[in-house]
């Protein structure tokens, strides 16, 4: 754990819309991230490239990402290698180039997120997406992440008294901001109405409604410290004042309590104590939204609402641009899309151009310090960071 | 764009639709276990004695009798289809001698999944526009395959078209431009000892169907200076009902010209026969000078577009065989297990 005022800034940011790709390669799409982020710094380059990526070993059949993305952007010879997590693949990636650059063992490193999930269709996509659980006790029973998130759900309900129809405001809000990011696969609104109907006819299982998009895309972000940023770096600098990652049992089963994800909430407890401010001090967070559920509990975690309880900040007063701690503001993995590896890092991009005041038509307002966390499979790797003015 | 050397046209044309109607319903109660409605309401079946070659023939009847020629003076017969009964034996021969063309005749099969029936149709516009023959006979029909319980078997189903080619001043319709566009695609596809196809899910989407579709149109309707408005209307190919109402919006196209021709909702996915099927039932109503627009879609992958004017001699010979709203009128319900008995899902030994 780091206790520090770092002074790691944010330099360069870039992001690829978020969709079924079928006409671009993992490389292509990797490329469409990286060039405009070096580019977004002035020109800065990057002593090490780290890559979150869950799939491209089994899905795309590509090992050895570092050695292919670094070439494929003319930056051979240096160093670049994959970080895994699941889906917090992207949020660990961010945390390699952070430790990377606070230690001062590199001055410039790149967080690249990328994914390629069409790469494979159907139910084979789904065995692969399913080695984010234990393959031995979870996956080889016939669970897939989201047939077990809505279990949890499921339980959820049951233990807190819940019901179905109270997370409704979840993906209403995140396709309401999506609707303005020009890179979000859904810019449609979703209506209240088309939710409350499934959630009515499945009252205890997740919905289509509740579920993100597992979908192709990359993000980029480059790291260094203030005094190395070109002299007409023409951004506010968004600097990295916490960063935490932790693991928890893979296994739901292994845990105290299925419902309470302690490396969720450990993770932003460190990150928040690294950055020296509290949870009730942030202007945003962007929460792993990859279904309903995960965006209750990772509130809960967040200390944003008690245990149990996530789901009443499922509207626009809770979790709006404008409400009690706004979540999702470019449309969060549920409407910006979920491509896995790299989601971690969109949520770095759009913190960044929340901090910088750049975000248009999704801008928080006084957006000076955020928080993004990224979950790999049920919180079993947890990842957390605070970026601040 | 290609416009053939000696202007041709549409001299017959005639569509064959089997009775039997599959409802989406029954086969969601079957397996997803609740009557859910389906991506179309009902789908046509061919009955225990219909196939590829006898649809093709009850059609290529209905287009002579609107040609009004004699059989002699067919120069090919040309089927195509994704769903021929033999994988080596021709349907064209049998097609031929089924309904009375002579010996000394181009006769075959083609093969581009959606797209063989256009295909034979553009052969057919070539056969004849180059003075090769005079009159030519294309037919796209299908008894299309759907795997039990995949999404396609809502859709998948059996029916087609045949038109005799000739030239323009003997035709019902012009055929005034014609334009294909292909890519390796690969969308869909079945391999020569596979029963059923397999298909690449949304991929048939975006990359597949709406780009070559709307590619081949765009081509078609800029080379020939003509915009959506200068056509009454349109058709394309039918997968679904949502497919072609969303690309003939993304073309600027309005519903009340491509409604006459979208079948899909009654009669499902004709395959080969879909567009073409399309096409029969608007020159079943169309008046002398309209023009309409015809975009076909094939797996693997690619789109043909053709522009049609039509002619006065429509309004006396199109009552001269039986209207293709008729043929969907003519329905009896089936259940699923007649269905699969029927279309012979059941394999015994």
């Amino acid at each position: 754990m780091e206790n520090n005022q770092s002074d790691v800034v944010i330099a360069g940011i870039g992001q690829t819309p978020v969709g079924e790709r079928w006409d671009v390669s993992l490389r292509e799409l990797a490329a469409e991230a990286i060039l405009p982020a070096l580019k977004d710094s002035g020109g800065l380059k990057p002593d090490v490239i780290y890559i979150g990526n869950m799939l491209a070993a089994s899905a795309s059949r590509q090992a050895n990402l570092g050695a292919l993305l670094a070439e494929d952007v003319g930056l051979n010879g240096i160093e670049a290698v994959t970080v895994e997590a699941a889906d917090a693949s992207g949020g660990a990636a961010l945390r390699m180039a952070y430790m990377a650059v606070v230690s001062g063992a590199v001055d410039v490193a790149l967080a690249v997120g990328v994914e390629k999930c069409s790469d494979v269709i159907g139910s084979r996509f789904e065995t692969h997406l399913s080695q984010m659980l234990d393959a031995d006790y979870e996956a080889a029973q016939g669970l897939t992440p989201i047939s077990l998130a809505s279990l949890l759900f499921n339980r959820y309900l049951y233990e807190n008294a819940a019901e179905h129809s109270h997370f409704g405001g979840f993906p209403e809000v995140a396709h309401a901001n999506a609707v303005s990011n020009a890179h979000a696969m859904f810019r449609s609104p979703l209506s209240g109405e088309h939710y409350q109907a499934q959630a009515q006819q499945s009252e205890k299982t997740l919905t289509i409604y509740d579920l993100a998009p597992f979908a192709d895309g990359a993000a980029a972000v480059l790291l260094t410290r203030e005094d190395k940023l070109p002299r007409d770096f023409s951004h506010i600098p968004v600097r990295v004042i916490g960063s935490s990652l932790v693991a928890d049992s893979l296994s739901i089963h292994d845990r105290n309590t299925p419902l309470v994800w302690d490396a969720a909430r450990i993770s932003i407890e460190r990150a928040c104590r690294s950055a020296g401010i509290m949870p009730k001090d942030l202007n945003f967070f962007e929460y792993h939204d990859a279904t309903s559920l995960h965006a209750a509990i990772s509130l809960e975690m967040a200390g944003f609402a008690p245990i149990g309880k996530g789901w009443t900040l499922a509207n626009p007063a809770g979790i709006g641009l404008q409400g009690q701690i706004p979540g999702a503001t470019f449309g969060g993995l549920k409407a910006r899309g979920h491509p896995l590896g790299a989601t971690g890092v969109y949520q770095a991009v759009e913190a960044a151009l929340q901090i910088r005041g750049e975000a248009g038509k999704n801008q928080v307002p006084d957006a000076r310090v955020g928080l993004i966390q990224s979950l790999g499979g049920m919180a079993a790797t947890a990842v957390a960071h605070v970026l601040s003015y | 764009m290609n416009v053939p050397a000696r202007p041709v046209g549409i001299v017959g044309y005639g569509a064959y639709i089997p009775r039997y109607r599959l409802p989406g319903t029954e086969i969601s109660k079957v397996w997803k276990g609740t009557p859910s409605p389906g991506p179309v309401k009902e789908k046509a079946v061919a009955g225990l004695d219909e196939d590829v070659i006898t649809m093709s023939i009850e059609a290529a009847r209905n287009a002579l009798a609107r040609a009004g020629i004699s059989p002699h003076l067919l120069r090919a017969v040309w089927v195509g289809s994704e769903s021929h009964p033999y994988s080596v034996k021709p349907s064209g021969t049998i097609v031929a001698e089924a309904i009375g063309a002579l010996s000394h005749i181009q006769a075959g099969d083609w093969e581009f999944a959606c797209k063989a029936g256009t295909e034979a149709f553009a052969a057919a516009m070539g056969l004849v526009g180059s003075h090769m023959g005079d009159y030519a006979l294309a037919i796209g029909m299908d008894t299309a395959q759907g795997k039990p319980g995949d999404d396609l078997e809502y859709t998948a189903a059996s029916g087609g078209a045949a038109f005799v080619i000739g030239p323009a001043e003997n035709s019902l319709a012009t055929i005034d431009a014609h334009y294909s566009y292909v890519t390796d695609t690969p969308d869909f596809w079945r391999r020569a000892d596979q029963k059923y196809p397999e298909h690449g899910q949304r991929f048939t989407g975006e990359p597949a169907y709406f780009h070559h579709i709307a590619s081949a149109a765009r081509a078609l309707m800029d080379a020939a200076g003509l915009k959506p408005e200068d056509f009454r209307y349109a058709v394309f190919h039918q997968p679904n009902e949502k497919f072609p109402n969303r690309v003939a919006r993304q073309l600027g196209f309005k519903p009340e010209q491509t409604k006459t021709g979208l079948l899909s909702p009654l009669i499902g996915n004709t395959y080969a026969g879909s567009s073409l099927t399309g096409l029969t039932a608007i020159l079943d109503e169309a008046s002398p000078g309209d023009r309409i627009l015809l975009t076909s879609y094939g797996s693997g992958a690619g789109s043909d577009a053709l522009i049609f004017t039509v002619q006065e001699a429509l309004l006396e010979r199109r009552e001269a065989a039986i209207s293709t709203q008729a043929y969907i009128d003519r329905r009896t319900e089936i259940d699923y297990g007649t269905y699969v008995r029927y279309r012979t899902k059941i394999v015994l030994g």
